[in-house]
């Protein structure tokens, strides 16, 4: 089959990989008939992430159809599916409490050792993320074996565009979820740094969760208008001095919660990530956390912080004390997507969410390479890429 | 009058000042399986290894006692006979190594279940490393940290009961195969 591989730094190709095979009893295999490219795949691309080995299949955010499935799998053939990012088996402590990406099962006991020294737990397995999440082979490609089949995947109903539903893998349950841990209340004012696909979900998905007032900060003014169409006032920080703004906007109070969508490789020239950025490219440091600070300085005394957004490893000049003295609550995490699947199909097929407005770009999985170089050059306009296996090669 | 504790609650195997002669390693893992179903997986021998590494093979012999082939490098292999010294059905297991082991080990398994968690599994072993040439492969066997090789050991009994399958990255069944030698 034909796969998105990664090579290296900026170095991704579409290589011809053997196909993959039913290899435990639960297994399913997909026929991929849409994929995204995700930002954090970004930071594979950039070179942020640690145990990346050559030849490694990208790609976490993937639906197709059913082709082939063992004899564990509840899931039958030709059935449409929806794949949750996290690979989670449903029957350990963690997925009892509905912590899925929490579950220890689906990584490899080989696989376990460095996130046990990095964080002192492992990991969930998680689709072409990196040998600390499982080295699992990722969606970019035609087919993939998904395991525990019988539990993670959305048999999507006949009718329903791959377009519609594509993003309940990651990004809308991811956004929704950071929504949830802002722990909204009616009236309340939130602030989200950072409008990429997770940050504008995270937009939709506060006003559904009855914030009054959403106020979202970003520098890509075309990701601002996106913002805006969904009800939010904006701040470009490039315009506007984004503490004192919030703080006026917000009647000196600040944000009751806020949402910081950017993770660890947020742009700026901000002192305080120059610095940030030259630690990470002498390995000082390896994460640049400008947005996170910042939204901890502007939120409110006794409000929370919600961070979906992805960070890796070691930082310096957090703002801890700010977080005591102001009495803060910090929540985050990988998402838990199986946890909100049924309620956001419901969701979408009610039309309560709308997730194809994102879509900027559609390309055959052929031309996935420059989808990389496109998305990472061109952030403004290139808000979210969807390859299709099918799709004849852009001429 | 305040009163000095002689010793914290930690584990034996957590001590800082242990016996360096010794290789102790613990491990706990929590399982959502009811004790009887671990205890009996465990109690016959040659399913473990089914979850752990570098087993060539495990022979029971009669019902207390098995012979165990553990790969070496070089295409080596050490063996030793074990002896169940104590056996709590549902709840403990006690092994010791008899006469002339290539790595003299004991070790017991306890199986505790707790109330909404499942049974937590508590594996001790001890083991006595030989000097010269043979301890020298001992040591490549184990390979890592030894308290690695148990605590992988144990996921993988984890995952195999809980899932009823080890998970694997494997995308077919060639490199499954060549994950497994």
């Amino acid at each position: 089959m034909r796969a998105l591989t990664w090579h290296g730094k900026h170095d991704v190709r579409v290589d011809t990989v053997d196909d993959p095979e039913i290899v435990n009893p639960r297994d399913a295999i997909i026929k991929v008939t849409s994929t995204a490219i995700c930002g954090s795949d970004l930071h594979l691309y950039d070179g942020y992430i640690p145990t990346m080995k050559a030849g490694d299949i990208l790609g976490h955010e993937f639906m197709g159809e059913v082709v082939e499935v063992g004899p564990k799998s509840t899931l039958k053939k030709g059935q449409r599916v929806v794949v949750p990012f996290t690979i989670s088996c449903g029957q350990c402590y963690h997925c009892g409490k509905k912590q899925f990406s929490a579950c220890p099962n689906g990584l490899p006991a080989d696989n376990q050792d460095i996130a046990m020294e990095a964080y002192g737990h492992e990991m969930a397995g998680l689709f072409g993320y990196s040998h600390m999440t499982g080295g699992y082979a990722g969606g970019q490609a035609e087919y993939v074996r998904v395991p525990f089949s019988d539990f993670g995947p959305l048999v999507i109903p006949d009718g329903v565009e791959d377009d519609k539903v594509l993003f309940l893998t990651d990004i809308l349950p991811t956004g929704w979820m950071a929504a949830e841990n802002a722990e909204i209340e009616p009236g309340d004012t939130i602030a989200v740094w950072g409008c990429g696909p997770v940050g504008l979900f995270a937009v939709q998905s506060a006003f559904l969760l009855g914030a009054a007032r959403v106020i979202a900060i970003d520098h890509f003014p075309h990701r601002l208008e996106l913002a805006k169409q969904f009800g939010a006032e904006t701040i470009n920080f490039e315009e506007s001095a984004t503490y004192d703004a919030v703080m006026e906007m917000t009647g000196g109070i600040g944000p009751d919660a806020v949402i910081d969508c950017v993770g660890l490789e947020a742009h700026g020239a901000f002192a305080d990530n120059i610095i940030d950025q030259i630690k990470a490219s002498t390995f000082l440091g390896t994460d640049r956390i400008h947005a996170i600070r910042q939204a901890i300085i502007a939120c409110r005394k006794g409000g929370r912080v919600s961070m979906p957004a992805v960070y890796g490893g070691f930082v310096d000049k957090f703002p801890l004390g700010a977080v005591m003295q102001k009495g803060l609550t910090l929540k985050t995490g990988q998402t838990h997507v199986q946890r909100y699947l049924p309620a956001l199909l419901a969701a979408i097929m009610e039309g309560k969410i709308d997730t194809t407005f994102m879509i900027s770009h559609r390309m055959a999985l052929e031309d996935a390479p420059k989808g990389y170089k496109l998305f990472h050059d061109e952030q403004n306009t290139t808000t979210k890429i969807v390859l299709k296996p099918d799709m004849a090669v852009a001429a | 009058m305040s009163q000095t504790l002689a010793h914290d609650d930690a584990p034996v195997t957590a001590s800082k000042t242990a016996d360096s002669k010794r290789e102790l390693v613990a491990q706990a893992v929590t399982i959502n399986r009811p004790a009887q179903e671990l205890y009996d997986f465990w109690r016959e021998f040659p399913n473990l290894a089914l979850v752990m590494e570098n087993i060539v093979s495990i022979e029971a012999l009669d019902r207390n006692r098995s012979h165990w082939v553990v790969r070496a490098p070089g295409g080596r292999t050490v063996e030793w006979d074990s002896l169940v010294t104590k056996d709590v059905p549902g709840r403990e297991i006690t092994w010791q190594s008899e006469g002339d082991a290539d790595v003299a080990n004991s070790g017991r398994i306890v199986f505790e279940e707790v109330p909404g968690r499942g049974t937590v599994v508590t594996a001790t072993i001890a083991y006595e490393p030989p000097a010269g040439a043979i301890g020298k492969i001992v040591a490549k066997v184990l390979q890592r940290e030894p308290n690695v090789q148990a605590r992988r050991d144990l996921r993988r009994f984890k995952q195999l009961m809980e899932t009823g399958e080890i998970a694997t990255n494997a995308r077919t069944l060639r490199m499954l195969a060549e994950e497994n030698t």
